[in-house]
């Protein structure tokens, strides 16, 4: 039982981290119907930022919050600029375009990412300094560390900030606005632009923030780190509800404990035949079977409009 | 009255023999002057793997400095040795091209390549050319399987590797409950099953027998799964940048056993990756600690001396190559690789890194591999092994 418990709170973790960037799949798509593939390595880029200045700083010998929160800090600001230049560079010239061409331009953008990464940072496996020594604060058999409880406590906080943003704020209802229509939504004195740009920024932030706390969490960073993560995001905005912002979070958390439990059980369940080896198959067959049996997703009330 | 005449016989047979050889050789011109003999070096000049690369031709360029200042006659004439450096760029496509390059330039013998996936493309144009290959580093079982007269390794292999791990495991660390896990690549699976055949003959419960891949960074689940099975050991068939995270996700778990994986996780990168975790994780590696080679310490000095630089990894191994390609030449009394191959399969050379024979398929004979475990941060060599039951007899 108490290992059934453990991979429910890895699932759960994890699951907060997949939610996070989902996301930033979930709100563009909503806004602007378009799958941001680049989403998964702008997270990259804002865990090698961190990555990087958590090292640098670490070596200068400052106290290990402070370098965690300055890390966090240029993580935010690159992706932020970087989410909000690739959407004005890349995305907005092509807002009036066929829907396959900015999709495409999407999966040039991660490519570059991928590469310019590769080239600053290179091709090799980072390691992120151990800067606190997580502490234990097991519960019964369950261990848990306060690493853990931290990423999960942030991105329920991120979270909950987040709607609390989109459903109460002006700007968040100049969000909603713009996602029902935007053309309406120009006429009434929305600056489409700007919340097109502002929803960029927030995605990346967030990002950001889950690329970090997978760095943190693994210890360890590459540039090819954002393709997978991406996909599971993805996967996750789908199982949610893709343009459904409560979605992408039920549906990354769901994800999490789904591929943590299969991980776990796969080898008793298929009897040996399939070992753990075989983790990612979960992920993507949940994205077949919600892309057959419920192509809105699990909170998503409507998908076919914008197709 | 039966024996008497058989000996001049076979003496007169032996001299006319001898004679005959000489005489083929003859029409090369100038029998006062030194002949000079080709030996190629392969291995990656750039790239990541590069500093492994030249530190293994810099063995090599010490040994034909050395054989050349001690004016090495081989059947009475004194000879020359030159070296041909190659980069293979550790790609398997272009270590064939460097083969061929090496081929037509008429090498004696070929010091190389450093990776395994590039030493089996080429051997076959060595063996075509018959051309002997001595690979100073390429532990990949299948090099030598591949039934080349030519092929010859001395490091340890794979198959070596996780036996001894694994006798290791049961005899010194007392391990009766094991979990393997392996990251689903030729060598990661290799080296895990090879060790779990050991521990599973020599009595241990292999508990738990769990697949990951070389991509993934994220254990937790399998590793909650093994700490359900209460292991005394975990045994990781892989390279550092999972062994890592994995050692670093068990001290997380709160797994108290003991880790222990190949050469894939012996490099201080792996330390990097685990943290503080990393303490008291073992690995194995062939051969021995540069220090205790047996030429270890006044061949380290040497290097250093002459390159300004410490020897990474296989410079010993690319010295010896040579230097067992040069005795084989002796024995032969020929510098032709047609006539002193069959001399390197009988190598008995006492080289810096310790005894070199082979056995009928080309491998170190009792190749030594030694276990390393983290202590203060760093890999300390702990104990050497030699896999005596496991390497095959001649």
């Amino acid at each position: 039982m108490d290992i059934f418990l453990q991979q429910l709170v890895n699932g759960l973790v994890l699951g907060s981290i997949y939610a996070l960037v989902a996301l930033g799949y979930t709100m563009v798509y909503g806004i602007l119907g378009l799958i941001n593939f680049a989403h998964g390595d702008i997270c990259m880029i804002g865990a090698l930022t961190a990555l990087a200045v958590a090292q640098a700083l670490a070596a200068l010998g400052l106290p290990p919050p402070l370098v965690l929160g300055l890390a966090a800090l240029a993580a935010v600001v690159v992706c932020c600029t970087l989410g909000v230049s690739i959407e004005r560079v890349a995305y907005r010239p092509l807002r009036r375009a066929p829907r396959l061409a900015p999709l495409i331009t999407a999966i040039g953008v991660s490519i570059l990412l991928q590469y310019s990464a590769a080239l600053i940072w290179g091709k090799q496996y980072l390691s992120m300094p151990e800067l606190v020594k997580p502490t234990d604060i097991s519960v019964g058999g369950v261990h848990l560390t306060d690493l853990q409880a931290f990423i999960f406590v942030l991105a329920c906080a991120i979270m909950a900030g987040l709607l609390w943003f989109i459903r109460s704020t002006r700007a968040g209802r100049a969000m909603r606005a713009t996602e029902q229509n935007p053309d309406v939504a120009g006429l009434m004195g929305v600056n489409v632009n700007h919340v097109i740009a502002l929803t960029f920024l927030l995605g990346s932030a967030v990002g950001a923030v889950a690329g970090m706390m997978v760095v943190l969490y693994y210890g360890i960073g590459h540039y090819f780190m954002g393709f997978m993560l991406g996909l599971k995001a993805f996967t996750a905005a789908v199982l949610g509800g893709i343009g459904n912002v409560a979605g992408a979070m039920l549906g990354g958390l769901l994800l999490g404990v789904v591929e943590s439990l299969a991980t776990g059980y796969i080898g008793d369940l298929t009897g040996g035949v399939l070992g753990s080896n075989y983790r990612d198959i979960f992920a993507f067959l949940v994205l077949i079977l919600v892309l057959v049996f419920r192509p809105s997703g699990l909170l998503g009330e409507r998908v076919a409009d914008r197709a | 009255m039966i024996r008497i005449p058989t000996v001049p016989t076979a003496l007169a047979f032996a001299l006319a023999l001898m004679l005959s050889g000489c005489g083929r050789e003859a029409p090369k011109p100038a029998a006062t002057g030194p002949v000079t003999v080709k030996i190629g070096s392969a291995s990656p000049l750039t790239g990541p793997q590069a500093h492994i690369g030249i530190d293994i031709r810099n063995g090599v360029q010490l040994a034909i400095e050395d054989a050349n200042a001690a004016n090495v006659e081989i059947g009475g004439r004194k000879v020359k040795f030159e070296m041909v450096a190659e980069d293979d760029e550790a790609n398997p496509t272009k270590a064939t091209t460097v083969a061929q390059k090496l081929v037509d330039s008429k090498v004696a013998g070929v010091v190389g390549h450093f990776n395994s996936g590039a030493s089996i493309p080429a051997s076959k144009i060595y063996s075509d050319a018959g051309i002997p290959q001595i690979s100073p580093s390429s532990t990949n079982p299948k090099y030598t399987l591949q039934g080349f007269k030519t092929a010859f390794r001395v490091v340890a292999h794979d198959d070596q590797q996780g036996p001894t791990l694994g006798k290791y495991a049961t005899e010194k660390l007392k391990a009766k409950t094991i979990a393997v896990i392996d990251d689903s690549t030729a060598y990661g699976q290799g080296l895990a099953d090879a060790f779990e055949k050991t521990v599973k003959a020599a009595g241990a419960k292999v508990v738990a027998r769990e697949h990951t891949t070389d991509k993934d960074t994220d254990f937790k689940a399998i590793l909650t799964r093994i700490r359900g099975r209460k292991p005394d050991l975990v045994m990781f068939g892989g390279i550092d940048p999972q062994a890592g995270p994995m050692v670093r996700q068990m001290a997380e778990l709160g797994i108290k056993a003991k880790f222990m994986g190949g050469d894939g996780m012996q490099t201080p990168n792996f330390i990097k990756l685990a943290g503080n975790a990393s303490e008291g994780a073992m690995a194995s590696i062939p051969g021995l600690p540069k220090e205790e080679m047996p030429g270890g310490k006044a061949f380290l000095e040497k290097y250093k001396t002459k390159f300004k630089a410490e020897v990474e990894l296989f410079a010993p191994m690319g010295y010896d190559a040579v230097m067992v390609f040069i005795d084989s030449m002796k024995r032969a009394g020929s510098t032709d690789p047609a006539k002193f191959l069959p001399e390197v399969g009988k190598t008995r050379y006492q080289g810096v890194i310790g005894p070199i024979a082979f056995d009928s398929k080309g491998d170190l004979v009792d190749g030594p591999i030694t276990i390393y475990v983290v202590k203060g941060g760093k890999w300390v060599a702990q104990e050497t092994v030699t896999p005596g039951a496991v390497g095959a007899k001649k």
